[in-house]
């Protein structure tokens, strides 16, 4: 990991009240994970133990201790997409996905009247059927 | 040259409007982008001086330009979905480009904040009580209340916080309004600090809606003039759900592991860092400019029933026909919502099921539908209005495997701190499961061992199970600090009252 890098982040939020969440995105997003090492640092900085950062860490979804290189796609299986039969789709997109993808269950995308639904990065994707969610996939 | 209205919603991207809007581009048309209409199932909508066309896909361009298209719906603002609603907090829905100021001030923007400033606080507040608008979170409690009490509370610093982790599924009425209108959003939160003297808030939003963050930092930056002294910041979640519930939203600000706390103290005393803090959802914020207009509070008043006043946005989710945001008086039924309305099922099969208010809300029976959109009828029915989302089940739907569901979401989202709700949920799931392949046959091997001479040495019975499961959901309803615990039974006990049979 770059230190530089990781000392401007902490740097970037300097002061502000509440700092550790934004942190910890800001350190994600740069990495792909919040790892010991930058827990460490990170807990220097805002004068807290690292077991209480880890305990943040691991408590949110979005945070991860490693870095996994495989895109993601994120495939709602909350209970509006449930109705609109996203179950009978996730067979499907686990064989496209294979160790290739990374194939991740969210609850939600706000997307509810049109499901199924799936999002990769920034980019949301409605009304899915079974090619569409694998060639979203193969695509990934 | 021919403008194009097209709504760049984060559901009209989902399904393809930034495709569209470039093909009217190169075929020569200006391209105005807009907020939502609420039509989901016509997404992407496009609108040519006043003409809607939906769901429109590039290939529809020329004859939308030709006149031909057969995708026409006639004039938008009279189709029948948005004709016989009444939208006072969606009020621009569908009709205003969201960053711009001067949209929004064509359309009535800041006359509730000036004319807010222009009182003093406490009568704010006594306009807000007037209102009779309730918490839009799902509690209901009474807005103006709770904003009394920080108010009055002593403290030199206070916070306005913006509840958006809008995690139930079913629910996008908080992320269309912070997509399609933010400065609504921002001019209900720079009221509410006035009102209660509070000079900073913050808007936390979950992380699944990067379009909401992203519009809502814009219209803050542009909007800081405006509501200077007070200052606005986005927060962003970071994958939980329960930090939709408020005390543990509280810490996630802070810093913190998502815990909830224990109440009291109330978050109106002691909330954020500590400080007086008024926690509202989007939605209730949101209403508030309208009441501070002259002559809001009243009509606010004089909508609804019962205790339950104004209007409700309401969220047509899940299996129907015609889903998308629909807001109207309170006490519409669930029948005309889902049937007249929704247009039944996107499957064309009959209706099986609805949930109403998310995750942790009860699974409702087509024989109840002529229950009245109302908090309390609600809560009479052993049932919750939450944050308005309604997600409707065709009859493919396995009610056993939804009850299940809720207790698996319970258990993967449980914020650990208390036991009925970390512990129960994980008990819930494997009882299901063993209901479900017919009772527990016998004695598990722990349960045999000669040191548990309290534990039953035979199997129980399925209905044994059952009532096991009752007695589960009962400590869990009771016993749990917040409503992640303490509403999944609602889901889990409607589904076995109502389709026993779904459960082997």
């Amino acid at each position: 990991m770059n230190n530089a890098s990781l000392d401007q982040i902490i740097a970037s939020h300097a002061g502000r009240p509440g700092a550790l969440l934004p942190i910890l995105h800001d350190v994600q997003h740069a990495f792909g994970c919040v790892d010991a090492a930058a827990e460490a640092t990170i807990a220097r900085a805002l004068n807290l133990s690292r077991a209480e950062v880890h305990g943040v860490v691991s408590f949110y979804h979005d945070f991860t201790e490693t870095h996994d290189p495989r895109p993601e796609v994120q495939l709602c299986r909350a209970e509006a997409c449930k109705a609109r039969g996203v179950e009978a789709l996730v067979a499907a997109a686990e064989n496209a996905a294979g160790n290739r993808v990374k194939l991740k269950t969210v609850y939600c995308l706000g997307l509810c009247s049109s499901g199924p639904a799936a999002r990769v990065g920034d980019s949301l994707h409605a009304r899915l059927d079974e090619a569409g969610i694998v060639q979203l996939v193969q695509n990934a | 040259m021919t403008t194009v209205r097209i709504s760049d919603d984060a559901l009209a991207l989902a399904c393809g409007a930034d495709a569209v809007a470039a093909a009217f581009e190169s075929a020569g048309c200006t391209v105005e982008r807009i907020s939502s209409w609420g039509m989901h199932w016509l997404e992407p909508l496009v609108e040519v001086d006043g003409q809607g066309f939906g769901p429109a896909t590039p290939a529809d361009v020329p004859a939308i330009l030709a006149g031909s298209s057969d995708k026409a719906i006639g004039p938008v603002a009279q189709h029948p979905f948005v004709a016989c609603q009444q939208r006072l907090t969606f009020a621009r829905a569908g009709k205003t480009r969201p960053l711009s100021l001067d949209d929004y001030a064509a359309t009535g923007g800041w006359v509730g904040f000036d004319r807010a400033r222009g009182m003093a606080p406490a009568e704010v507040v006594a306009e807000v009580l007037k209102s009779g608008l309730r918490g839009r979170g799902g509690a209901g409690f009474p807005a103006g209340i709770k904003w009394k009490t920080v108010g009055d509370a002593p403290g030199a610093q206070k916070y306005i916080v913006c509840n958006a982790d809008e995690g139930d599924s079913a629910t996008f009425a908080d992320r269309m309004l912070m997509e399609g209108d933010p400065f609504q959003l921002i001019e209900g939160m720079a009221i509410a600090g006035y009102a209660v003297g509070a000079d900073q808030g913050y808007i936390y939003v979950r992380s699944e809606y990067p379009h909401a963050i992203a519009k809502l930092n814009a219209a803050i930056a542009l909007a800081e003039a405006k509501i200077a002294p007070f200052q606005l910041e986005v927060r962003v979640g970071a994958g939980a759900y329960v930090c939709g519930e408020e005390t543990s939203l509280l810490n996630s600000i802070e810093g913190k592991r998502g815990e909830v706390r224990a109440k009291p103290p109330l978050p109106a005393l002691k909330g954020l860092f500590g400080c007086p803090t008024v926690v509202n959802n989007v939605l209730t914020l949101a209403a508030v400019p309208h009441i501070l207009t002259p002559g809001g509070a009243s009509l606010y008043d004089s909508l609804g029933i019962a205790r339950s006043k104004g209007t409700m946005p309401i969220q047509l989710a899940g299996n129907i026909k015609h889903g998308g945001l629909f807001e109207t008086a309170f006490g519409i039924t669930l029948d005309e919502l889902v049937n007249e309305i929704g247009g039944g099922t996107a499957s064309g099969r009959p209706v099986k099921a609805v949930q109403v208010g998310g995750p942790l809300g009860a699974y409702i029976h087509p024989d109840q539908f002529e229950l009245p959109f109302d908090y309390e009828a609600y809560a009479g029915a052993d049932a919750l209005i939450g944050h308005g989302g309604i997600s409707v089940f065709d009859d493919s739907a396995d009610m056993g495997a939804m009850a299940r569901f809720a207790m698996e979401f319970c258990a993967a989202e449980s914020c650990g701190k208390c036991t009925p709700c970390r512990i129960g949920s994980t008990r819930g799931v494997e009882l299901i499961d063993r209901i479900r392949a017919g009772g527990k046959v016998m004695a598990d091997a722990v349960e045999a061992l000669p040191q548990m001479h309290n534990a039953r040495k035979s199997g129980r019975t399925r209905g044994e199970d059952i009532v096991l499961l009752e007695d589960l959901c009962e400590t869990m309803k009771f016993g749990s600090l917040c409503a992640l615990g303490g509403f999944t039974p609602y889901p889990v006990m409607s589904a076995l009252k109502h389709w026993p049979e779904d459960f082997g």
